[in-house]
């Protein structure tokens, strides 16, 4: 019996018994879906860190002084003024650093017609924007020249820009910061937040010299709350924190066997983690889903089960007027296969619509990749074969004439 | 013994020896109880012929006509079908046999539920591995010498008990057998309708020199035979020539011409 037939011969057995066909369907279609709806929840969320890691920047460290402490108490890192404003020039300077970025905040009330808005207020170099990834809306950043002369000039962030400006057009206008006059010279595209749940967006940027001179302030004039390295490449991040850290020690005069005081922090392998987390749900979630395929599997081998026991009379019709034994298991297992093959099919599209509507609902970034249809589709197939052979073989191993007699 | 079995060699299309079978049944307290249903047959059916098995129920004939298909094995014997060794075939060989060499015609009719007559009638050729289009084009050839053509489309619970049996010898033909064996093929049909169907197998066996076994429990159907083997009990109790045996000539249905 040539291929073919065998397929018209199985669909038609199927068609005879839709609603037992679509039961059956049902564990299959369920389960596929939900290995599809996880799959892509998983590779949403797992995506959406990689986003937020991108968009803090490439290849970064983020160095902070070091901690001090008095009559046995620390005060914690950042609690002494180590790191200068020097400190990142010559960093900058390194051939494997591409770029330093000084920082020094604050808070401050700003004002603009009858709006005021509080936040936070970072001082910082035209290189911070590249650094830190950060895209322009509107306008340009600062310039060397503005650093220079500390000028007073602000770039806002999108959601301290909408809050004081509303649809108007920031740039060009003037704000107060406590009360001295800024020009906007540029509006910062949306971040969204930041891995740790903070808002990116709602904050202002000015030249750090305006900032120590005129806002901030500084008790030691020179030195920084932190600075962000950016390193040319990802391999040499090993490298670079060894120079960097040896570079400090060597400007701070610090004797062997002292303690460095500043901390020298890899976000990249922060980054790592974050998205080792997300993998690992991705992974359990898909665990989960699973089971409810492999249900559905066992679901279809019950059913399949049923049907040789109920169809033994036509198995025995069939071998009496020619069937071999492959016929009929070829049959029966093409039967559990398309059973498989079409809840597989309508699972993915289930699942793909599921993934739209949490999308819709919950607002959560959804990602559904061909490999992930593919593995559906392959992991349909395998419940298929796996669970609709044994009974197809059951069928194809019996006995002609003790089929044909079974009532 | 040796110079009869040379005798039939070239000729014989059955040729059974000392059949026998035996089913082994457990007992309410586990026992084993062996049932023997067939002892020592031998029998030798030439092509053409057209052969009633006769006896009561639980004579043992339906036992023998399912060794004679290929659908059961005997315990001890042998049984040589066109000159070969049956239980030397494999099942797939076996398959092959009942495909291509026997055609089933059964009381129950036996055919596939819920698939209309054309493909009942057409399926025997898809097992022998011909496209669907070509055998629907043949089996509704058969269909329409049948007279049968308007019912192509029909289910089988949409047609009577004798143009399901009708169905059931067109699909019989398809792969145009040497043998057809016949189980009680008139049980669930009335009298007329019985005279049809057993002078569709005389036409057959006349016309298409197609060797038919029969096996029944009524005489007046045996009578149509030309030989008669009456079975008791699992053994033969005479095997003669039917000389007087009823011919239906003047029915105005033809089959295969």
């Amino acid at each position: 019996m040539n291929f073919l037939a065998i397929i018209g011969e199985a669909l038609r057995a199927l068609r005879q018994n839709r609603l037992r066909t679509g039961l059956t369907m049902l564990g299959m279609i369920i389960g596929v879906a939900a290995v599809v709806l996880m799959l892509s929840i998983g590779q949403g969320a797992q995506t959406k860190i990689n986003q937020t890691i991108a968009e803090m920047g490439s290849n970064l460290f983020i160095v902070v002084p070091g901690a001090t402490s008095s009559g046995g108490f620390s005060f914690g890192s950042g609690s002494i003024r180590t790191l200068t404003i020097h400190d990142a020039q010559a960093i900058a300077e390194l051939p494997i650093i591409s770029a330093t970025a000084p920082v020094i905040s604050g808070t401050a009330q700003l004002n603009y017609a009858a709006k005021n808005w509080s936040t936070i207020i970072t001082g910082t170099t035209p290189d911070y924007f590249s650094v830190g990834n950060w895209k322009i809306e509107s306008g340009t950043t600062f310039t060397e020249s503005d650093l220079r002369s500390a000028n007073r000039v602000v770039v806002l962030g999108s959601v301290t820009a909408q809050n004081l400006f509303g649809d108007e057009d920031p740039v060009g206008k003037t704000i107060r910061i406590t009360n001295r006059p800024f020009l906007v010279v540029g509006v910062l595209m949306a971040k969204g937040q930041s891995l740790t749940g903070r808002d990116q967006d709602d904050n202002i940027f000015i030249p750090i010299t305006t900032s120590e001179r005129q806002i901030t302030g500084n008790q030691f004039p020179g030195s920084i709350r932190l600075m962000l390295v950016q390193c040319k490449s990802a391999d040499e991040m090993d490298i670079a924190e060894i120079e960097i850290t040896q570079l400090l020690r060597q400007r701070h005069r610090i004797a062997k066997g002292k303690e460095n005081d500043f901390t020298v922090r890899n976000l990249t392998a922060l980054a790592d983690v974050a998205t080792g987390a997300a993998k690992v749900m991705s992974m359990v979630l898909g665990a989960i889903a699973s089971v409810s395929l492999l249900v559905g599997g066992i679901g279809i081998m019950n059913i399949m089960l049923v049907s040789v026991t109920e169809r033994t009379r036509e198995i025995g019709i069939r071998m009496a007027i020619g069937a071999n034994q492959r016929a009929i298991l070829t049959q029966f297992l093409l039967e559990a296969m398309m059973i498989c093959f079409m809840g597989g099919l309508i699972g993915l599209l289930l699942g793909i619509g599921g993934a739209w509507v949490v999308s819709q609902v919950a607002d959560m970034l959804i990602v559904i990749t061909l490999g992930m249809i593919g593995l559906a589709f392959l992991f349909a197939s395998a419940v298929g074969i796996f669970f609709g052979f044994y009974p197809a073989k059951k069928a194809a191993s019996l006995k002609p004439v003790d089929a044909l007699r079974y009532e | 013994m040796l110079s009869i079995q040379t005798n039939h060699v070239g000729h014989s299309l059955i040729r059974i020896e000392d059949i026998s079978k035996s089913y082994n049944l457990q007992d309410a307290n586990g026992n084993t109880i062996t049932n023997q249903v067939l002892f020592n047959i031998n029998l030798t059916i030439d092509q053409g012929e057209f052969v009633a098995i006769m006896g009561h129920s639980g004579s043992g004939k339906s036992t023998l006509m399912n060794i004679l298909g290929c659908l059961d094995t005997s315990t001890s014997g042998s049984y040589w079908l066109s000159e070969r060794n049956v239980a030397k075939l494999t099942n797939d060989e076996l398959a092959r046999i009942r495909n291509q060499k026997i055609g089933f015609v059964f009381q129950g009719f036996n055919l596939l539920k819920r698939v209309t007559a054309l493909d009942n009638v057409a399926t025997p050729l898809l097992y022998a591995g011909i496209g669907r289009s070509q055998s629907r084009k043949q089996a509704l050839e058969l269909l329409r010498r049948t007279g049968l053509e308007n019912f192509a489309m029909h289910q089988p619970n949409q047609l009577s008990g004798g143009q399901q049996q009708r169905v059931a010898i067109s699909r019989a033909l398809i792969n145009q057998p040497p043998l057809i064996l016949a189980d009680e093929p008139t049980g669930n049909l009335d009298t007329q309708t019985s005279r049809e169907i057993m002078s569709l197998f005389q036409q057959l066996n006349r016309d298409q020199g197609i060797t038919i076994v029969l096996v029944t429990h009524e005489d007046d159907i045996a009578a149509y035979a030309k030989r008669l083997i009456r079975l008791k009990d699992g053994h033969i109790i005479y095997d003669k020539d039917n000389n007087t045996n009823t011919t239906v000539d003047k029915l105005s249905r033809t089959f295969p011409a």
